[in-house]
């Protein structure tokens, strides 16, 4: 597996992530994903763009193409915050669970909206969040 | 440093017009020269003018910083035509290669020179370039601000641009959203539906969006706090363009709309609104 394009934006406000969802939608119509794939990933990204920003404190994301051996291609996205971290993972998993005043949906919706979800943080640590989505 | 800042003023006044011609024919040789977006013409009176300013700041022998007072007009001139250029649609290399051409004639100038060790030549041109760096700098950051003005105001034309809440019928009011609905636009987009409801008394609100890219949570939570709004106001809401991709994304994230009746299409909506006002459209009756 190779990546074949990569490239990084930082997450500040709420223009960054409108931004990315274009940045995203725009790759995967030229790698030719389809629409409901597009879609799928554009709204993860949204919903863990605005999670980095508002529990994280803003961050970093890195937009990956990837190309397996097999031909296939995928999308992958890195998102990094400093913030305070995930204390029980499960349950920021857990549908309707907040610690804002959103609906709780964002992170477990990502999850189901994704080929493979990735989560690596620890309370103090921040989080990273790696999502990808294959052809 | 203050005689090697005297060397330069000197070579400045003393060769000016030598240097201008070159560097105009420099910039009309080179290949950012961009003759369809500014005529020679005009160019001949940037440098000109660009020229005159530096050439009398540089008198007043501070090389090394270009913020104090002195340099008050070479800066302002800069700013006004880096603003007019961006605006025009130069690139930023073509902006600031303005400035950096002016390098190279000023160098064979300052090389021309004799009785000068290499040691205060060197001195010179890293003066020298110095200098014009440190304006070609100033220029790109005024490009960059000059097109953050230009977002910035067309943010501002966009949220004026709200999307207008139309009436379709006597109580049927529409609401047809566009584009992403998670910025400062949404807020004031679902006042003014809300503020429509009361004006016109309306009991149903069709809100269309078949112009949204895509639904996340943060939109289908507006979307649910206006549509609770509106029912303590006595109105019932339909949504109406949800798209196949749309629906999908929907379910694997786990947001609906509840109780409210959604459709596929604003025909959809608009019939299923008459039928709770208790209106039918009939084909009038072909006269026998």
């Amino acid at each position: 597996m190779s990546v074949s394009k990569s490239d990084a934006a930082t997450i500040q406000n709420t223009e960054d992530i409108v931004r990315l969802r274009q940045r995203v939608r725009d790759l995967m119509k030229n790698e030719g994903f389809s629409l409901v794939d597009q879609t799928k990933m554009v709204t993860a990204a949204s919903e863990l763009a605005r999670n980095a920003l508002v529990y994280g404190g803003g961050g970093a994301v890195l937009v990956e193409v990837l190309k397996e051996d097999n031909g296939r291609t995928g999308l992958r996205l890195i998102f990094e915050d400093h913030g305070p971290g995930i204390a029980d993972i499960d349950q920021a998993l857990t549908d309707g669970f907040t610690t804002g005043n959103g609906l709780g949906l964002g992170l477990g919706g990502s999850k189901r909206l994704t080929n493979e979800f990735l989560i690596d943080s620890s309370p103090g640590a921040g989080t990273r969040i790696t999502v990808t989505r294959w052809m | 440093m203050i005689k090697i800042n005297k060397k330069i003023s000197e070579i400045l006044t003393q060769h000016k017009n030598e240097i201008f011609e070159d560097w105009l024919s420099g910039q009309l040789a080179s290949v950012s020269l961009r003759l369809d977006l500014v005529s020679e013409t005009e160019l001949r009176r940037q440098s000109q003018e660009f020229l005159n300013l530096f050439v009398t700041a540089s008198l007043s022998s501070n090389l090394q910083d270009i913020n104090t007072p002195e340099w008050d007009g070479v800066r302002e001139y800069l700013t006004s035509i880096t603003y007019s250029r961006a605006r025009q649609g130069f690139s930023p290399t073509e902006i600031a290669t303005f400035v950096l051409s002016l390098k190279h004639p000023l160098f064979s100038h300052l090389r021309e020179l004799s009785g000068v060790n290499s040691n205060d030549l060197i001195d010179m041109i890293w003066t020298a370039t110095f200098l014009i760096d440190k304006l070609a700098l100033l220029s790109i950051e005024n490009y960059q601000r000059g097109r953050e003005e230009i977002i910035k105001r067309q943010q501002q034309e966009l949220l004026e641009l709200s999307t207008p809440v139309v009436k379709a019928w006597d109580g049927v009011l529409i609401l047809p959203l566009i584009g992403t609905l998670d910025s400062a636009r949404t807020q004031i987009v679902m006042e003014s539906l809300l503020q429509s409801i009361l004006d016109t008394g309306s009991a149903i609100a069709i809100i269309d969006i078949t112009g949204v890219i895509s639904v996340d949570t943060l939109v289908a939570q507006h979307l649910l706090k206006t549509m609770a709004a509106a029912k303590l106001m006595g109105a019932q809401c339909i949504i109406s363009g949800i798209r196949p991709q749309i629906a999908q994304t929907m379910v694997h994230l786990g947001v609906g709309f509840g109780e409210v009746a959604t459709k596929a299409s604003l025909a959809d909506a608009l019939a299923e609104s008459f039928k709770r006002l208790g209106l039918a459209v009939i084909k009038p009756q072909a006269r026998g």
